[in-house]
């Protein structure tokens, strides 16, 4: 299959990329890894009549610690980051890098490429949603850092204007007593999660502290179910405490029906991938190294 | 619409230099089995799904249907026609057709790809290291399970001769 042709802009600089895009208007895209965009312009159900390749930028994949910050530059190959060893002091990071999709897809495949696409089901955006991970976004009106939460609007739609690129990914590298975990359900590797839990715990004892939790593939974005954050929030970890979580967040969710499953298939799965979540996060935040692995059936 | 401007690709092919000029949608999987005639390297399903068009580009696995040949340009590129040396096959071909790792062969280019880049990571890997990195190579034959014993068997012979899996 070949996709519509189109001319083709090797970007030097973010710089280079931000002019080519503002001169060759709607009619442009940006490819990084293109490992979502090749096979919709293979599909043509995308037919941009330019590409802007980004992958000749100099500088732009890194994994670096930084003033008790964890530095992602926007081109970095999710193998990067799985193999990363800075990253694995985050599990959570860990977790989810090491299970998008393939060997072969992960080594393409970018961090930025893939929270620039938000897919509602992507695997990014609901791990960077408990970090509180910032966005450095740059643009012809210069830079500006949008939290994460705010940057994915809708479905497919983020707070990037057509002229504006990630240039950096940032977050606060969770101190002691703070755990996390991030288990999708997938048919297989290669496709999008049907449902999928992210977790970050901060531990006194058996108390849990505070409280974030983020669920892909249950509505238009990656869905932060404050309730049953509330419902851990304060109190010791327990069967019946990680219940009343789980059915706050199955309340709090909106999935769609489609081949994946029925959207009371796809709430099920997410209740029980969040309290595997959370009981993970809270071992880790104990201190117990434990290797989790996505689920695929 | 009228056709692109064509853009230059400098690439090293198992280990060989080629400069071309390519349309900018060619593929890499096209570039190399239309433009340089290296038809080992198989298109299965064309979407991204099945692995059997895996090349190794700069050591790490890539599906060439989803890559764009101009991703591949100052790169080096090692498809299944650059495992073999001398008339003799790699360790990993060899453990493949000793353990009957293949039935119609359409996935094989792509599979000992991915386990010659397993190998080259760990000398010794788990059964659960060999199913991750074959997770993006579908087999329809096979049932896997000689696969798994075949990439076993190449390991263990790539440790006996101390082969790095060049």
């Amino acid at each position: 299959m070949y996709p519509r042709p189109f001319e083709y802009h090797r970007a030097s600089s973010l710089a280079e990329a931000i002019a080519l895009l503002a001169q060759l208007g709607a009619e442009a895209k940006v490819i990084a890894g293109g490992q979502s965009l090749i096979p919709l312009m293979k599909l043509r159900f995308a037919s941009p009549a330019h590409l802007v390749d980004l992958n000749f930028i100099p500088k732009l994949e890194y994994v670096e610690q930084r003033d008790g910050a964890l530095r992602l530059g926007p081109l970095t190959r999710h193998s990067q980051i799985e193999s990363s060893e800075t990253a694995s002091r985050i599990p959570i990071v860990h977790d989810c890098a090491a299970g998008i999709a393939d060997v072969q897809v992960r080594s393409q495949g970018t961090i930025a490429g893939s929270l620039a696409e938000a897919d509602p089901s992507g695997d990014w955006a609901p791990v960077l949603i408990v970090l509180d991970a910032q966005v450095h976004c740059v643009g012809a009106k210069g830079e500006r850092t949008v939290p994460v939460r705010e940057f994915l609007l809708d479905a497919y739609t983020t707070a990037l204007s057509h002229e504006e690129l990630i240039r950096d990914i940032s977050l606060k590298i969770p101190g002691r007593g703070s755990g996390g975990a991030y288990i999708a359900s997938k048919r297989c590797p290669q496709v999008y999660a049907s449902a999928s839990a992210a977790v970050q715990l901060n531990m006194s004892g058996d108390v849990c502290e505070s409280a974030s939790i983020a669920l892909g593939a249950m509505g238009l974005t990656a869905i932060r179910p404050t309730e049953a954050e509330a419902a851990l929030t304060g109190k010791p970890l327990n069967e019946t405490t990680m219940k009343q979580a789980a059915d706050a967040a199955m309340a709090a969710t909106e999935p769609q029906p489609d081949m994946r499953g029925s959207a009371e298939y796809k709430r099920t799965l997410v209740g029980a991938l969040l309290r595997e979540a959370i009981s993970v996060a809270a071992r880790r935040a104990r201190g117990e190294t434990v290797a989790v692995s996505h689920h695929y059936a | 619409m009228p056709e692109a401007k064509r853009i230059p690709i400098r690439t090293k092919v198992n280990g060989k230099e080629h400069v071309l000029e390519v349309e900018p949608r060619t593929l890499l999987v096209e570039l190399l089995r239309e433009h340089l005639d290296l038809t080992g390297t198989h298109i299965g399903c064309d979407t991204s799904f099945c692995g059997a068009c895996t090349v190794l580009l700069n050591g790490a696995p890539v599906k060439s249907c989803t890559l764009f040949a101009f991703q591949a340009d100052q790169a080096e590129i090692m498809t299944v026609e650059g495992l073999e040396r001398e008339g003799k096959l790699h360790p990993v071909q060899q453990a493949f057709a000793e353990h009957h790792g293949l039935q119609c062969g359409y996935c094989t280019p792509g599979m000992l790809l991915s386990a010659l880049h397993l190998l080259r990571q760990k000398r010794n890997p788990s059964e659960v290291d060999v199913r991750k990195a074959i997770a993006g190579n579908c087999c329809r034959c096979t049932g896997y399970q000689n696969i798994f014993k075949a990439i076993h068997a190449a390991a263990e012979s790539m440790r006996e001769t101390a082969s790095h899996g060049d």
